[in-house]
């Protein structure tokens, strides 16, 4: 608790630094709201866009605009989506469930499987190459190239599943998540699989699992009912990490499979010029991974007290 | 020691396949940068021997000037951004007090952020905004190993500070300064060797980062624009043709894959050599 306490305000801190930083480089960016006025109706006088600046506050100095936009922000206006025409509220609620759920499933399945690798890597040493070869190779494996990949096996030579978008009438939502959810499955995989070999074939050497062995447990119960529980901590603390990282990290997923997520929103955000919408996903996005990463901490402390109440 | 050696040699290999490419080019005799419409799409033959790209253009010739632009990109970004953050770790550490303490509070900031939307969001950055010309291939790789630098030196000044203040903390070092040897010598003699072994492992992961990172953002239209080849931007033109030419998606992706593992290769040969 006193953990979540102090991590309150260095979040706050972040979070304000990280949103001045982003107003600033969109700043930089091409075009602004009164220039896209312009585009989408070529009738407009250059003095109706001098007009519509100074209505809408555009020929302010960045700061000033910037402090305009926080103060709305710290009252709970969080303003409109240009590019979807609807509150960005209304937009950012169902983009970040739909990550969520895709970020979820993926760590769940790559946790499973990585740590069914990382035990068999630590019981069998001859396995547990295999295991380091297959972790180097998923982990320089470029995820938009998997994903790729996928969709050229099962969806366009193979015909079994879809190549991206969403399920419509009638088609189940897990048939879009598959290859997704493998996508992203595949390069965490490693990682767990990695960490866990380690942590698994250190407990499995500690005086408790001998002493375990000498009351007569079998290799499997020492592995599962001692080993694991043990090297469990710091798996766990990586998994909440990950998953944090991952909201963000979906972008590129997301793009290749046209799933409409938090990645990919902030992305259409970014290059359709609806500048509000990218900075709230950006905020959005952080806090979701601080939190994370904070409930990582408070994981870890909760399950090994000898940490103390940091 | 053999990881060390795979990867060193594999990654000699795609060096010199880069500086190769108008050599092969020449042998060739075809131009990667000409569109040919007539070829769209051939499957491999004996004059495109992996075939042509969606404007006829062949396709291993254009992976050759992409491994120019991406191990570029990459070799650069990782090694400004691991001689900033050993540097600003060094100073950290050595220095002590608020510089420590502002430049570690930053470093932990950085890594706490989302780092690809991060990306994203700077990559966007017009660049004529800030008075640079647009739409030239150097801007382009210019612009995306600052960001990467930007972003990069957060991980590796952790690293170097830790190993810093532990070396600091030697006998040998209090000795040499009995000895009465200025400061900036201890720091070259004693605490730069002595913090190499990890710092170059993080290098050679920071180099794998950059290439991975550079690829997603030319895939993704941010990075290195056409008609300059990337590995990156050509996987973003590949994924469009998955019907007409799936085997062009393959070699890309293969490069971007056997570069980053030769990085982690070498990362892995270089810690256990160091005896981690």
């Amino acid at each position: 608790m006193r953990l979540a306490l102090a991590r309150l305000p260095q979040i706050v801190m972040t979070l304000a630094l990280l949103s001045l930083a982003a107003w600033l480089a969109i700043g930089l960016m091409p075009g602004d709201p009164a220039s896209l006025a312009l585009m989408s109706d070529p009738r407009l006088t250059p003095e109706d866009v001098a007009r519509l600046r100074a209505l809408h506050g555009l020929d302010q100095p960045l700061m000033q605009r910037y402090l305009a936009w926080a103060l709305g922000l710290a009252r709970g206006e969080f303003g409109y989506s240009r590019l979807f025409a609807q509150p960005a509220t209304a937009v950012l609620w169902p983009a970040l469930r739909s990550t969520l759920v895709l970020v979820g499933l993926a760590v769940g399945l790559a946790a499973v499987a990585g740590v069914a690798l990382g035990a068999l890597a630590a019981a069998r040493p001859r396995a547990g190459r295999l295991v380091d070869a297959l972790a180097l190779l998923a982990q320089a494996t470029p995820s938009f190239w998997l994903g790729i990949l996928l969709i050229i096996l099962f969806a366009v030579q193979l015909g079994w599943l879809p190549a991206g978008g969403l399920p419509g009438e009638g088609q189940s939502a897990l048939s879009f998540l598959l290859l997704p959810v493998a996508t992203i499955a595949f390069g965490q995989m490693a990682a767990y699989a990695r960490h866990s070999a380690a942590a698994l074939s250190e407990a499995l050497r500690q005086p408790w699992a001998r002493s375990a062995r000498a009351r007569g447990a079998s290799e499997r119960q020492v592995m599962f009912r001692h080993a694991l529980p043990n090297a469990g901590v710091p798996l766990l603390t990586l998994l909440a990490l990950d998953a944090g990282s991952l909201v963000s990290g979906a972008l590129v997923t997301e793009t290749v499979f046209a799933r409409p997520g938090m990645g990919k929103l902030l992305f259409d955000a970014v290059m359709g010029n609806d500048y509000n919408l990218a900075l709230l996903a950006l905020l959005l996005v952080a806090l979701v991974t601080m939190l994370a990463t904070l409930a990582a901490d408070m994981a870890q402390h909760w399950l090994d007290p000898r940490l103390g109440d940091g | 020691m053999t990881r060390l050696r795979i990867g060193l040699v594999l990654l000699a290999l795609l060096a010199l396949a880069a500086l190769a490419a108008p050599l092969a080019q020449h042998w060739m005799g075809l131009d990667p940068f000409q569109p040919d419409l007539f070829t769209r799409y051939e499957p491999p033959s004996a004059t495109h021997p992996l075939g042509a790209d969606e404007l006829g253009r062949d396709i291993l010739l254009r992976l050759l000037y992409g491994a120019r632009v991406s191990l570029a990109v990459g070799l650069a970004a990782a090694l400004a951004a691991s001689a900033l953050g050993t540097a600003l770790g060094m100073w950290a550490a050595w220095r002590g007090g608020w510089v420590d303490a502002v430049l570690m509070r930053l470093a932990d900031g950085l890594l706490a952020l989302p780092a690809l939307p991060l990306l994203v969001l700077l990559a966007a950055v017009d660049p004529a905004k800030l008075g640079l010309p647009r739409g030239e291939a150097w801007t382009d790789m210019l612009r995306i190993t600052v960001i990467l630098v930007v972003f990069g030196w957060a991980g590796v000044a952790r690293l170097a500070r830790a190993a810093t203040l532990s070396v600091l903390a030697t006998d040998y070092v209090r000795a040499a300064r009995a000895l009465g040897v200025t400061e900036l010598w201890l720091l070259r003699r004693h605490v730069l060797p002595g913090i190499a072994a990890p710092v170059a492992v993080a290098t050679s992961l920071a180099v794998a980062g950059a290439i991975l990172a550079e690829s997603v953002l030319s895939f993704l239209g941010l990075g290195i624009q056409p008609p300059a080849p990337s590995w990156g931007n050509m996987l973003a033109n590949a994924q469009e043709a998955v019907f007409a030419a799936p085997m062009a998606a393959v070699w890309p992706g293969l490069a971007i894959l056997l570069a980053v593992a030769a990085c982690g290769l070498v990362a892995d040969g270089i810690a256990r050599r160091s005896g981690d």
